[in-house]
């Protein structure tokens, strides 16, 4: 074992956190700056041009800040449950394949930290909803009611969500035949994207997505009329910002993954093969990096929609999540991979 | 309750309604259209709000080329409501023969009714279009006949404004 073996995954780790890291602060003004045109605001623009520091300045005073913890919390889960889930939102990023590896004399590069897992779609499954362990952990060892009540909805919502997620994904897998992200992302950039194969998985996958990562319409575990701040309203200082970053993380994180399952991945026009076209080798510089900024690109328009929901749908009632979940959802969900397996057998 | 025909909301929608997308497309499309519509904040320190002669901002005294209008009479002391305003008259050899020795608004009691003003016989006491006040300590905020004063040139607008209602 060499050194390079060693260096380069920490060198990769340490890009994708601290990109990550700024996405998400980007993310948290972009929010704002949303929200305030949707309003007929300007939103903030007094730190920095247009106000793009504006994140950086929040996270300083966030630092600033006491760190207060209840005297009845447990103080171990306390602290850990923030640890907890930002941990499990970078997880996530380390599978995406953010890029294709760039082949420069002979050696492959990539950025992606597990470019080519063959169960990479189960792990990301995985990683979400292990996510719910930071909030459920939250809410239980702030002892206080208003932070259980927020922890134990979200659970719930998770729960119930992430079921019609998976099965939305089974569609996409029975028409890719492979959970690698990178096969599917290849099989789309032949065959075209799978949004126009499996439109009703991708509204599926799209609702689920807003109710795994807690966003409005299903924003029942922070709901502030009725529970103060939810699952961190015990929370200060920077456990309160880790917290708030996993969000962001997340919703980031769906947004790749909604994007790399239907969207085509690095396919920057559907239908076309867009590199052969510009004349470009693939898996040289120039290709990856288009590749990637498409990726990127929808990765951030789905962010938008994202905030764009948010800012446009008021909050469902909880009896009308569950409805939703149970009675609306899953059975599309299972009606689709039906439907799906009927036609693929029809086609062979 | 078997011969109570129902007409509920959920009965009265139709299939499109009922799958909630299409509404929710219609809802999206709005807040999209909102974000291109111009804005409306105002960017405080550097547009400054001008209020109209009708604003009732900080009360202030006229200050006319010859000296004050107020004669000290105390009404104004007498009517107020918050209990803010403190006049002690003294006499002088002008025609009015008395003026206000000392005469204190406590800016932390005022509550901008415009009783003061309303009462005043000599139209001395008005308020102004001042709306920025901020005090840095308690003693600050209790304002004396330096602070008060002002020519009668910068309250023209309020003047005129009470003219067309008396």
């Amino acid at each position: 074992m060499n050194w390079s073996t060693l260096l380069i995954p920490v060198i990769q780790a340490a890009i994708l956190v601290n990109v990550m890291l700024i996405a998400a602060a980007y993310m948290v003004l972009a929010e704002r700056k949303v929200a305030a045109w949707i309003q007929n605001r300007i939103g903030p623009n007094r730190v920095g041009p247009w106000g793009l520091f504006q994140s950086f300045a929040d996270v300083f005073k966030l630092y600033l800040k006491e760190d207060i913890v209840p005297a009845a919390a447990d103080r171990t889960f306390h602290a850990m449950a923030p640890v907890i889930s930002i941990a499990v939102a970078i997880t996530a990023y380390a599978i995406i394949p953010w890029m294709d590896s760039v082949t420069i004399d002979g050696v492959s590069y990539s950025l992606s930290m597990a470019p080519n897992m063959d169960v990479a779609l189960l792990v990301v499954l995985a990683m979400t909803s292990v996510g719910v362990y930071g909030i459920a952990l939250a809410g239980w060892s702030s002892n206080n009611k208003y932070s259980l009540m927020g922890g134990l909805r979200s659970t719930a919502q998770m729960i119930s969500y992430e079921l019609s997620m998976g099965l939305s994904a089974v569609g996409v897998l029975m028409i890719c035949g492979s959970l690698n992200l990178v096969d599917i992302i290849r099989y789309q950039m032949e065959h075209g994207w799978n949004v126009f194969y499996q439109p009703l998985a991708f509204i599926i996958f799209l609702v689920t997505a807003l109710a795994e990562t807690n966003r409005a319409p299903f924003d029942l575990p922070e709901a502030e009329p009725e529970l103060v701040g939810g699952y961190h309203t015990e929370y200060a200082s920077m456990k309160f910002g880790l917290l708030y970053l996993a969000e962001y993380a997340n919703i980031l994180a769906s947004s790749a993954i909604m994007a790399v399952l239907f969207l085509g991945g690095w396919d920057l026009i559907p239908f076309v093969d867009e590199i052969a076209l510009l004349g470009l080798v693939p898996n040289s510089l120039p290709a990856v990096l288009l590749g990637h900024a498409a990726l990127a690109g929808k990765a951030a328009l789905l962010v938008f929609v994202f905030i764009w929901i948010r800012w446009s749908l008021p909050r469902f009632r909880y009896d009308q999540l569950m409805n939703l979940g149970w009675k609306v959802l899953l059975p599309l969900s299972l009606a689709n991979i039906a439907i799906t397996g009927i036609v693929l057998l029809l086609l062979n | 309750m078997a011969n109570v025909k129902t007409n509920t909301e959920a009965q009265r929608m139709t299939f499109w309604e009922r799958i909630y997308l299409p509404e929710i497309a219609r809802g999206l499309g709005l807040t999209l259209k909102q974000m291109f519509k111009p804005k409306f904040t105002r960017q405080y320190p550097e547009e400054r709000w001008e209020p109209e002669g009708s604003y009732r901002g900080r009360p202030v005294l006229v200050l006319e080329e010859d000296g004050e209008r107020c004669v000290a009479c105390g009404l104004c002391s007498r009517v107020c409501p918050a209990l803010a305003i403190e006049v002690r008259a003294a006499e002088t050899d002008r025609d009015k023969e008395r003026y206000p020795e000392k005469f204190e608004i406590n800016m932390l009691r005022c509550i901008y009714c415009g009783f003061c003003e309303e009462v005043c016989p000599e139209e001395a006491i008005v308020m102004s279009k001042d709306y920025e006040l901020v005090f840095g300590s308690q003693e600050e905020g209790i304002l004396g006949k330096d602070r008060l004063l002002i020519p009668v040139a910068q309250l023209q607008d309020r003047l005129e404004f009470l003219r067309q209602w008396r």
